[in-house]
């Protein structure tokens, strides 16, 4: 079934856009990640426009996110007040984020830096964590299972000033380096189009020390709120929400994501974060070959003149 | 009487040789209004068969038939057989086409090219091949064929070569099925009632159509006829655009309460679906 899209003016089969939505709503439950890194390169792929496929999948991140969020708190897996404290520096980094991207476009490439952006976070993120969870995987196949291993418990983050409890994670650090992630995160998800969820995961795990069942369940909350502002940011700055093209990605994402967080529930944390590593990693390969491959098409066609 | 005859006929055949000279440097001289005649021997009456399109949320594209008759108020002329050259062009728009280089082993944007209005639909339909029945000259002053519908390079050009841009403006949109050449596509009978059925594709975008007749005899163009097309979307598909140009917040914000609503009952769904 052929629909037309008011934005973004071109017809694409619903069905398509039903199915896509709904793998990434099944990545979102599943590893807690928006799904911004999955669906822009999607939908890139089926013809829609890049302004478009960039501010339309922030939209439908906010679905699938909100949807996992309440999931999430029905489990009681999600930090509230890190949540906040994330959000906080977020908002801050996102439009600095927003700051950089135009700054970048003026000088002219800002596809590249994009690009270069995804590669190196994906393949370094994907890496780390792949080669992380492998070894800890093996450490609880040896000893049984154990109780789950805490990383950086006393760590450089613990030692910095104004320090917050979050029971639900159970730490006792400081905010500013709470502040600090989120702050990153928002820059880096303005400038890929992408809610951060792949970098924001890893980096609660690794930096903060949270505990994997409370780390997918905060960082959908924060996404929730983040895509809100960008998608909000997108629509009025530049017109380029398309909200047929939202909704169809949203029936089969909020789907999805309620299917990808009963399958987590049931899925050892290890075993989550081998998968996550290699979708990133998948991702990552598949757009450092376009950066290093000899495209078949040297040209391309970009709307509207460049100053 | 023998030397007169001779000297006459040699005049005779020096005038004879001169004359299609003579006639060719007439032609040739630019300023000649005789050749434009106001009133053509042969004009068109052309109709098409709806000359608006609504695009609706399940538009799939749509057909136009463009029909017509040749008027003439003298016999068919002997010598070049007619032709018919039809053209639909959509709204222009401005472009920037970019070329990718390998710079440090990746590949990256290097020149550009930015073209002030190509149209953002084009198609020509003729008779016979365009190269057989238009002569390039009447191709540039009627813009005609997909090349010369793209006007002015917007800006200084700073590549030294713009041709392969341009041509890869046209590649491109000819594989989006946007910009096409269709060579036999107008049928004509008897040199005088013509049809051609120009396929609009799915990816249209909305604005003042139009479409251009041309009939021609020895790549000359002898008479041109041109009717509007409207292309605009409608019910939802109006809305919609409307509201995000016009109250982008609003819009925002609308798109936003979809996105939570639509989680929130899915995530509702799931739980009553599970209890039971």
């Amino acid at each position: 079934m052929q629909i037309y899209l008011p934005i973004a003016e071109v017809a694409v089969n619903a069905f398509t856009l039903i199915g896509l939505g709904g793998v990434v709503g099944l990545m979102s439950g599943l590893f807690g990640v928006g799904g911004g890194f999955l669906i822009t390169p999607l939908l890139f792929f089926i013809g829609i426009p890049p302004t478009i496929a960039v501010a339309t999948g922030a939209n439908q991140v906010v679905a699938s996110s909100f949807s996992g969020v309440l999931a999430h708190v029905k489990r009681k897996a999600v930090d509230f007040r890190m949540g906040w404290v994330l959000l906080a520096g977020g908002l801050v980094g996102s439009s600095l984020g927003v700051i950089l991207f135009n700054l970048l476009s003026r000088i002219g490439q800002v596809d590249l830096v994009v690009q270069l952006c995804y590669v190196i976070f994906l393949g370094l993120i994907g890496a780390m964590m792949l080669q992380e969870s492998l070894r800890a995987l093996r450490r609880t196949r040896v000893s049984g299972p154990i109780k789950p291993t805490r990383r950086h418990q006393h760590g450089w983050v613990h030692r910095w000033p104004l320090k917050m409890k979050f029971r639900v994670s159970g730490l006792y650090i400081s905010a500013i380096p709470v502040l600090g992630v989120g702050a990153v995160v928002g820059v880096l998800g303005a400038l890929m189009g992408v809610g951060g969820g792949f970098i924001m995961v890893p980096a609660m795990i690794y930096l903060l020390g949270m505990p994997t069942k409370v780390v997918i369940g905060t960082s959908l909350f924060q996404i929730t709120f983040l895509s809100a502002y960008t998608t909000l940011m997108h629509a009025v700055s530049s017109n380029t929400v398309d909200v047929m093209l939202a909704v169809l990605l949203i029936v089969g994402g909020v789907v999805g994501a309620q299917i990808g967080t009963q399958w987590g529930a049931r899925l050892r944390a290890e075993q989550l974060r081998i998968l996550l590593a290699l979708l990133v990693l998948a991702v990552c390969g598949k757009l450092a070959l376009d950066l290093f491959l000899r495209p078949d098409e040297l040209y391309s066609i970009t709307p509207g003149l460049l100053k | 009487m023998i030397r007169h005859t001779a000297l006459i006929h040699a005049a005779l055949i020096l005038l004879l040789t001169a004359l299609p000279g003579l006639a060719q440097t007439l032609a040739q001289t630019p300023a000649q209004p005789a050749e434009t005649p106001v009133e053509s021997p042969e004009q068109i009456v052309a109709g098409l068969s709806h000359d608006d399109i609504d695009i609706t949320t399940n538009f799939d594209g749509s057909e136009i038939i463009i029909y017509g008759a040749v008027k003439r108020e003298i016999p068919i002329p002997e010598g070049e057989p007619l032709d018919v050259v039809v053209a639909v062009a959509g709204p222009s728009e401005s472009v920037t086409v970019r070329h990718k280089e390998r710079t440090l082993g990746i590949w990256i944007n290097t020149g550009r090219v930015s073209v002030g209005a190509a149209p953002s639909f084009y198609v020509v339909a003729s008779t016979r091949p365009l190269h057989l029945i238009l002569s390039p000259e009447e191709d540039q002053r009627n813009r005609i064929s997909v090349p010369l519908a793209m006007r002015s390079f917007a800006g200084p050009v700073e590549v030294e070569d713009a041709v392969p841009y341009t041509e890869a403006l046209i590649r491109l949109r000819e594989a989006e099925g946007l910009y096409r050449l269709d060579n036999g596509a107008v049928r004509l009978a008897e040199q005088t009632l013509f049809r051609a059925d120009v396929r609009l594709p799915a990816n249209l975008i909305e604005g003042a159509y139009s479409a251009r007749i041309f009939l021609l005899r020895g790549g000359k163009v002898i008479d041109t006829f041109r009717a509007p097309i409207d292309v605009r979307k409608v019910g939802l598909e109006r809305w919609l655009y409307r509201l995000a140009l016009e109250n982008p917040f609003a819009y925002g914000i609308m798109s936003l309460a979809i996105a939570i609503g639509a989680g929130w009952a899915a995530s509702e769904a799931f739980r009553q679906f599970r209890r039971s």
